[in-house]
């Protein structure tokens, strides 16, 4: 392998905001060659930095001299000045705003990474089928740290003392659970795991039981010592196959080292962790509902108290955490509570990993500490939106959450701003829409899914949402009335306090909160019958622009329904009668002469 | 398996387990590390096919490396991806990586430490 050469590494790729990586990348190539050092130094393109207020980037390599809001004119003076003469271009070093100090490396700029993996510390790093692996990156240490050092009511007291707040949806204080698990008294008590991971758009769970397992495996088995409970279930849906397989993997190899089963590393600690399947019911996600379908009885929730703490799985204390939640306990351990309770906001503690889906343009997974804003997680971490489009809002919590609009944008995220802004935590699901998503269509369709998933138990879910549902779909198709919006709303609330669950009391939250942030958008489809963001099919139609349109009859040809009449090199006409909308002429065209109106 | 019988024993595997994971046993020589992230959503762009080929091809060049499997990173948005440590250095990750753009990261960075397009930097910072 030969000595390195000097690289610049320029940001961008597909869907980058800034147009001007791409000239940067191409006028840096242009003064190498100038300067006949095209074969030496490389240029390469790279993703994103997580960096985007301070972009284009251009990294030199190997020294990683990092250079912020380059501009394409700045290729010239990187060249000469760092290349060439090996002095770097210290006005496009990045000044820290608060120190004035200027930071040139990666490892002084990561003090402006958002991102804290704390829960993600070991997907994508380890092999989550070996158990090796996975003890030679300090899984197990903090159980065995409990188990020796450390009495039940330490443990309760650490992970109270964390701040640690449930990461399932609800944020109850994982320690407080414990505490009151731990008071009721039994000769067998549960622990549970739940990774029914039901909202669309959110695969957080999912990522950490196939990147992980032994991480929710350990913290299982930490919180039966501490609850005095010697029997762990995993309650995953069945949906999720390899996080499945890879849980099972786990718990063989687990069981071999003696790590689960009777006697733990020899301190007589007994405790086992078996496998519940879910059919993928989203009431499931709820403890009561999860626990009669772990007992085989029909997946629906019932009247707390008593709570599962007292009577739950097979009427015995059972305690119930979200996988996110058991993926904080072994570092809260192995780092101490003030350690995490330093990390978020006054009242919520630690990071919280989102799944970032929709408009945006690096979907995927991010640990950020809670009160990161979401101007940041969306335009700095998730890259800004797709296409160079407009945020318009961002739905949290799936469809027991809100959507946040750009009014939001830099609220810090935590458990109480989310609520207070009308939305929720939930499970981390953030789904972004831009200008062209119709914001009623969008609470219709998380609606549809409620309507879908109500376990039609108690009345006002199963009722009162599918009469929500039908109001939706006449506003979208034109038919509402002004008064049908007072319907919703005064609907919405008498769901929310009369329903049984956290399913039916959250379901019209999109329906609420869109209908207070983006109202001017349900008036317009209920008084003009139009749809601003030209979603819905019955509310809008395509047209030709006759100045736009040279008549090259490529709209016509393409029609699947032969509604687009008009002679060659004459303007086209598409007959609303006819058509389907189904937006093939759109693409087809090369004049921008379609469009929605 | 050996039964681990106390803390003890977990300790003493654990700076074995290191040891051979990470090289540093006297007289061994760090190896070339690639991390193949082969989650549900990496399964799904094709991780599997592109660990087979990087095994495959590493063999008939015969260059030494340990290929690992893992979760998937985060990085949806730019799957499969592919992370490459060479001995000594710190490791970088590749986007949409197929089978041409293995060959190349094989080719150019393995062999020679040359980067090619479609590196995704770190952005983040771990507790690790």
């Amino acid at each position: 392998m030969s000595k390195k050469k000097m690289q610049l590494l320029v940001c961008g790729g597909t869907g980058c905001s800034d147009p001007n990586g791409e000239a940067i990348l191409d006028n840096l190539k242009l003064e190498l060659e100038a300067n006949a050092l095209e074969n030496d130094i490389q240029v390469v393109r790279t993703g994103c930095f997580g960096l985007c207020s301070l972009g284009p980037i251009v990294k030199v390599m190997p020294e990683d001299t990092i250079y912020t809001r380059v501009k394409p004119e700045d290729a010239k003076e990187i060249v000469e000045e760092h290349v060439l003469k090996g002095r770097k271009v210290e006005r496009l070093l990045f000044k820290d705003p608060e120190t004035q100090k200027t930071l040139t490396g990666s490892s002084e700029m990561s003090s402006h990474i958002k991102q804290l993996r704390i829960v993600l510390r070991n997907c994508g790093i380890i092999d989550p089928e070996s158990i090796d692996e996975a003890i030679a990156y300090d899984a197990y240490e903090a159980l065995a740290r409990v188990l020796t050092d450390m009495t039940p009511e330490d443990v309760i007291k650490t992970i109270k003392e964390s701040g640690l707040r449930g990461r399932g949806g609800a944020g109850f204080p994982t320690g407080i659970k414990w505490e009151i698990a731990r008071k009721n008294k039994s000769d067998v008590k549960y622990v549970v795991c739940n990774a029914d991971e039901g909202d669309p758009g959110a695969f957080m769970d999912r990522s950490v039981l196939e990147g992980d397992p032994h991480a929710v495996l350990e913290a299982m088995i930490i919180c039966g010592y501490a609850i005095d409970a010697n029997n762990g279930l995993i309650y995953v849906r069945a949906e999720y196959p390899l996080a499945v397989a890879r849980l099972r993997t786990a718990i063989k190899q687990a069981r071999e080292y003696g790590l689960l089963g009777d006697n733990i590393m020899g301190t007589g600690f007994n405790f086992d962790i078996d496998i519940r399947f879910g059919a993928g019911a989203f009431v499931c996600g709820e403890e009561t509902a999860l626990i009669h379908s772990m007992e085989g009885l029909r997946g629906e929730p019932t009247l707390k108290p008593p709570f599962p703490a007292e009577s739950g799985y097979l009427g015995k204390p059972t305690n119930v955490n979200n996988v996110e939640t058991f993926a904080c306990i072994s570092p809260i351990i192995l780092k101490g509570s003030e350690w995490f309770s330093s990390i978020g906001t006054e009242k919520s503690k630690g990071t919280k990993v989102f799944a970032l889906a929709g408009k945006i343009n690096n979907v995927g997974l991010i640990e950020v500490p809670m009160g990161t804003t979401l101007r940041d997680v969306i335009f700095e971490i998730g890259g800004g939106i797709r296409n160079g489009k407009k945020f318009k809002a961002a739905q949290t919590g799936g469809p027991s959450g809100g959507c946040l609009t750009d009014k939001h944008l830099d609220t810090p995220i935590d458990f109480d701003n989310l609520v207070a802004a009308g939305s929720m935590m939930g499970s981390g699901g953030l789904i972004v829409m831009d200008e062209n998503d119709c914001m009623v269509s969008m609470a219709k369709f998380f609606l549809d899914f409620t309507v879908e998933e109500s376990c039609g138990k108690c009345a006002p879910c199963r009722i009162g949402n599918k009469r929500l549902d039908e109001l939706l779909e006449q506003i979208t198709k034109g038919k509402g009335t002004l008064a049908d919006l007072d319907r919703l709303k005064n609907m919405s609330l008498v769901i929310k306090d009369t329903s049984l669950c956290g399913l039916g009391q959250s379901s019209p939250n999109p329906v609420l909160s869109t209908l207070d942030n983006f109202r001017g958008e349900y008036e317009a489809h209920v008084i003009t019958k139009k749809c601003p963001s030209g979603k819905c099919r019955d509310l809008m139609e395509y047209f030709i622009i006759s100045e736009n349109c040279v008549g090259c009859t490529a709209c016509a040809r393409v029609c699947p329904v032969n509604a687009i009449t008009g002679e060659r090199k004459e303007p086209h006409l598409i007959n609303p009668l006819i058509c389907i909308k189904c937006g093939a002429c759109m693409e087809k065209c090369k004049f921008d002469a379609i469009i929605i109106r | 398996m050996k039964k681990i019988n106390s803390p003890a024993d977990l300790r003493k595997l654990k700076e074995e387990l290191k040891a051979k994971i990470y090289g540093t046993e006297s007289g061994s020589k760090e190896k070339l590390k690639i991390r193949v992230h082969s989650g549900t959503s990496g399964l799904a762009s094709g991780a599997k096919e592109i660990l087979d080929f990087i095994v495959m091809e590493l063999d008939k060049r015969s260059i030494d490396a340990n290929v690992i499997r893992t979760g998937d990173l985060g990085y949806s948005f730019a799957e499969p991806t592919v992370e490459v440590t060479r001995p000594g250095e710190k490791p970088v990750v590749f986007g949409n990586v197929d089978k041409l753009k293995a060959n190349e990261i094989i080719e150019k960075f393995i062999k020679n430490g040359d980067y090619i397009d479609g590196i995704l930097p770190i952005n983040y910072n771990t507790i690790n």
